[in-house]
């Protein structure tokens, strides 16, 4: 319908509140003396704290003590807590969680790693049958304090089988949160939050993101840091379109929002976060100030997590949409192994400006 | 000796008694050594003595419980049939040797998990009829509010984490409870139960396995009943010595029939569990029903074959005549005390049908211990919605 007219420049109250770093530019320009972390230190250091403040956490997985993590997340923690507090699990994930479970079932905090989340499939009957619904059948009996956690989403040149993102799968399932840091901070606070929260937490990684260095403040460094549950966070504030998405996708969205703003057009990107709790409530009072929506996710388009939060928008939000919702996600079929066709399988940013624009009804 | 004592150890018998029987169970406390009828068959491992410890008292406790899970099960068939109890129910009649053996062998510090057989095993723990009878029929009082059913009772104050429904998933969380008695060290075992059917689960060979290695108090207790709902074991199981399939793991294969033998293993089990790790003992037991209420049983089996279990091998039967011959009570004491039980079973199911639905504000609670106030929806998102507190 209407084109939009922006100037061009930056709005100043409107930037973003946090510069994230990209992987490819070193940009040194913060403050004297603020700290970076990576998102493996910082999963580390929360999982560290956590077990430091309550024995009853404890860490099970494969390869998590002795080899130091498949990705080093777990690095350093068997020496420091010793075979008690940490262990080896063979090859076995419905054995290995069912027992995460049940320990969890008798008072124990278990953080349960899969390799990947792809691995999750051989236990997926734990976590939803045995976890998940537990609290609700036993009408408040059997609550179920565990978090399961790992890399999810595809990595690079993994191929079909080990490429997948359970977002939608988990976050469809009352009785599970599911949470998906994208920063440092994010990764810090969420995953204190994880560990401590009562009910059992999904909690997906990104294994490109574990080496990359992000701001970290004083705060999140704070061993009583904890992120809110069901919170999304505005990565950037913008009044043409919103950006929803989580996990690497934030940062594909933050470039793209530079890419859009070179162009005139003002992007809010928002950070989900947690999957589960949805944050309908920020997502809905975006898109009432933007009027335009753009969902980005890794993972299969069908019945996706953008799925969910264009049918919120579209319910909740209707009479304030001057476009159609957009869907960017992964392509509809198994990932492919070839790198042109792994790339042309996964959303880039150019995918992302392409259906901001369309919402901004610009043509390229 | 107090009638107090005994209820500490399980509220099945209810007060007032009629006097003869309070004062038989109460007063007298003679020991008695039993020998079970069968001996025991081991695997890695010596079995135990077939004479049993055990005493008039709970001669007299394991006939009285024993016939009223009994009559409880058959009551439930009445109201499954009368269509108050909808959906699954698995009923544990003929059974009933193992879960009171048990019983009488741990105590509410070890854990017991089973699948969905789970009636009998709650009341063991220490359930009320009353909160079985609500739950069946999905009332407020019930164990698990309404919420669970016949496959989700729990009791978690005595150590029983449940009724479940996927076969074979309660193993490896057995497991779990007792990686977690070990990590307290609480100086407690866990009892799995498990089917014939659920025997050949892969997750059970993982729980094993990490149980073994870990040296977890896990006992996993096949309950064999011969048939994984209508296939016969020798058509599912390619080893049907289920004692022995934990292969490096010890075993042992009982007489689930006999209360006593079941004693006997289950207090070998805990011992061997706490000092050397996991050990698998399979009771060889026999359910008159099929295996569910849709199931008549009848078209796998025999109708011989069933009357024959109940003739020759009824677990109530022996300890009926164990009682007799051991001149604990006469008969007419015996079946003043069945008119007892169905009189009290009788009465629990009166007043669970009085008892009232869960309020519709209920759908939505206990689906998280913290909600954070998020929004949950009913079929129509825009009619019912609630906060998750």
């Amino acid at each position: 319908m209407w084109g939009i007219l922006r100037q061009r420049g930056i709005d100043g109250g409107g930037l973003s509140l946090r510069r994230t770093r990209s992987a490819s530019v070193s940009a040194r320009s913060y403050a004297a003396g603020s700290k970076e972390m990576t998102v493996r230190d910082a999963l580390n250091s929360a999982i560290d704290e956590e077990m430091s403040a309550d024995p009853k956490v404890f860490v099970m997985g494969e390869e998590v003590g002795q080899y130091q993590g498949a990705y080093k997340i777990t690095k350093g923690l068997l020496e420091k807590y010793g075979p008690e507090r940490v262990y080896d699990t063979p090859i076995t994930e419905a054995g290995f969680t069912g027992i995460g479970v049940g320990a969890a079932y008798a008072g124990l905090k278990p953080v349960v790693e899969f390799m990947t989340f792809n691995f999750s499939m051989q236990a997926i009957d734990h976590i939803i049958n045995s976890a998940a619904k537990s609290n609700y059948m036993s009408a408040g009996q059997i609550n179920v304090p565990i978090v399961f956690r790992g890399p999810n989403g595809a990595a690079a040149g993994v191929g079909a089988q080990h490429s997948q993102c359970y977002a939608a799968w988990y976050a469809s399932v009352p009785g599970l949160k599911v949470l998906a840091p994208y920063s440092a901070e994010d990764a810090r606070g969420l995953l204190k939050a994880a560990i401590r929260d009562p009910d059992p937490v999904v909690f997906l990684e990104n294994e490109l993101l574990y080496g990359e260095s992000f701001p970290i403040s004083e705060e999140a460094l704070d061993s009583s840091f904890c992120l809110p549950i069901g919170k999304a966070k505005i990565e950037r504030q913008g009044k043409d379109v919103t950006i929803v998405t989580f996990s690497k996708m934030v940062g594909f969205a933050l470039k793209a929002a530079e890419k859009l703003a070179e162009e005139g057009i003002s992007a809010e990107v928002i950070n989900l976060r947690s999957i589960r709790p949805l944050d309908r409530a920020t997502i809905n009072a975006s898109v009432r100030k933007t009027s335009r929506l753009v969902t980005v996710e890794e993972g299969f388009p069908q019945h996706g997590v953008c799925a969910e939060i264009c049918a919120s928008v579209v319910e909740e939000s209707f009479s304030y949409l001057d476009a159609p919702v957009e869907r960017i996600a992964g392509a509809d079929v198994p990932m492919p192994y070839a790198a042109n066709l792994e790339r042309l399988a996964l959303p880039q940013v150019e995918d992302i400006v392409r259906a901001a624009k369309r919402a901004c009804y610009r043509s390229k | 000796m107090s009638l107090s004592r005994l209820s500490s150890r399980s509220n099945l018998i209810p007060r007032p008694l009629s006097a003869a029987i309070s004062r038989l169970i109460s007063t007298d406390t003679t020991p008695i050594t039993i020998e079970t009828s069968l001996p025991f068959t081991a695997h890695l491992c010596d079995p135990p003595s077939r004479s049993v410890e055990s005493s008039t008292q709970e001669l007299l406790t394991f006939f009285r419980t024993m016939a009223l899970m009994r009559r409880m099960e058959i009551a439930a068939d009445s109201l499954y049939k009368a269509k108050l109890i909808r959906g699954f129910c698995h009923l544990y009649d003929g059974q009933e040797a193992v879960a009171i053996g048990m019983e009488a062998a741990i105590t509410r510090k070890d854990a017991i998990i089973t699948a969905y057989r789970d009636h009998c095993i709650f009341l063991g723990r220490g359930g009320s009829l009353y909160e079985v009878f609500a739950e069946l029929m999905g009332r407020r009082d019930g164990c698990s509010r309404g919420k669970g059913g016949s496959m989700h009772f729990y009791k978690k104050d005595a150590s029983f984490y449940g009724g479940h429904g996927i076969v074979g998933a309660q193993v490896p969380l057995g497991c779990g409870i007792a990686f977690a008695q070990k990590y307290d060290k609480e100086e407690a075992v866990t009892f799995a139960m498990y089917g014939d059917g659920a025997a050949n689960q892969g997750q059970l060979f993982e729980a094993l396995n990490i149980s073994a290695l870990w040296d977890l108090p896990s006992i996993l207790v096949c309950e064999n009943n011969h048939y994984g709902m209508g296939t016969a074991e020798w058509r599912a199981a390619k080893s049907p010595s289920y004692y022995k399939r934990g292969d490096y793991v010890p075993g042992l294969k009982v007489d689930g029939m006999d209360a006593f033998a079941v004693k006997q293993a289950c207090k070998f089990a805990k011992e061997h569990a706490l000092k050397n790790g996991p050990i698998i003992l399979e009771m060889d037991t026999y359910r008159y029903h099929g295996h569910s209420m849709s199931d008549p049983g009848s078209t796998y089996r025999t109708r011989d074959e069933i009357s024959g279990v109940r003739q020759e091998r009824d677990p109530i039967e022996r300890i009926k005549k164990l009682v007799l011959s051991h001149d604990i009570a006469t008969e007419k004491e015996l079946k003043d005390m069945e008119k007892e039980i169905r009189k009290e079973v009788d009465d629990a199911i009166a007043k669970a049908k009085d008892c009232p639905m869960p309020e519709p504000s209920e759908l939505f609670t206990n689906v998280y211990v913290k909600g954070f106030g998020t929004e949950s929806f009913g079929p129509d998102r825009k009619e019912v919605k609630a906060a998750l507190p």
